[in-house]
């Protein structure tokens, strides 16, 4: 399974899409990129004099690629072409390190935990374009199929 | 290993997932995960991992799917357990 069939199945559009490319994948790990584009909404709010990405934009960037991403290739490899059908976020613990500023390419790489009972719990790092560890922790989402 | 004391040492297990308090206090065979310790599916997957360290036992799709209670849950506990 691609790259473009991973993020073509992806629940998510703009300006609520995080994932730009899937660089690697196989059943244990997945490593993801994504640029923040300057012109990205939020950074006229956040801050109002200077724009620095949210934490929580950063956590969602991390489970999408770390843990969406990562169930859509295990639920279309492990489990006979299921698709996926809703997704939902049920926990995330995550500590932040680094700013990310506008402009900056992100690189995500999750390890998983398990994949139980539909349940997907991964150990995700993001770390910016000069390789410096950005956030990391422990994200969890139910991957809902398509009956 | 006897059916009070799976029932303890699932108590044990449950306990840090339990929304509703009032459920663990009154903790029997008839409580339901879901309505009596609002415990939800997300933490109910933890739960029956939990379960399979704790006993040493492999819990499949069809038993999670059947674990409403906490006597379900000791039945699956017992039946695995004879295996």
């Amino acid at each position: 399974m691609d790259s473009t069939s991973i993020i073509s199945q992806l629940p998510y559009s703009e300006p609520f899409l995080f994932v730009d490319h899937i660089l690697e994948v196989d059943e244990n790990s997945i490593i993801g990129e994504f640029t923040f584009l300057p012109e990205m909404e939020f950074y006229r709010g956040h801050f109002k004099n200077k724009s620095v990405t949210p934490g929580v934009i950063l956590t969602e960037c991390m489970a999408q690629i770390g843990v969406v991403c990562l169930g859509i290739y295990l639920l279309n490899t492990e489990n006979k072409k299921e698709n996926l059908s809703q997704v939902a976020l049920t926990s995330s613990e995550i500590e932040y390190l680094k700013p990310i500023y506008p402009g900056e390419t992100v690189r995500v790489v999750s390890e998983k935990q398990y994949f139980r009972f539909n349940k997907l719990k991964c150990k995700v790092v993001m770390y910016n374009a000069e390789g410096s560890m950005v956030c990391k922790g422990v994200i969890a989402g139910m991957m809902i199929k398509t009956q | 290993m006897n059916e009070k004391e799976i029932i303890i040492r699932l108590k044990k297990i449950v306990e840090p997932y339990v929304q509703r308090m009032e459920g663990l206090k009154n903790f029997r065979e008839e409580t339901d995960f879901l309505n009596d310790l609002q415990i939800n599916s997300a933490n109910l997957v933890d739960v029956v991992l939990d379960v399979e360290d704790e006993f040493n036992i492999e819990i499949d799709n069809d038993s999670m799917e059947g674990m409403l209670t906490v006597g379900d849950a000791k039945n699956i506990i017992e039946k695995k357990l004879a295996n």
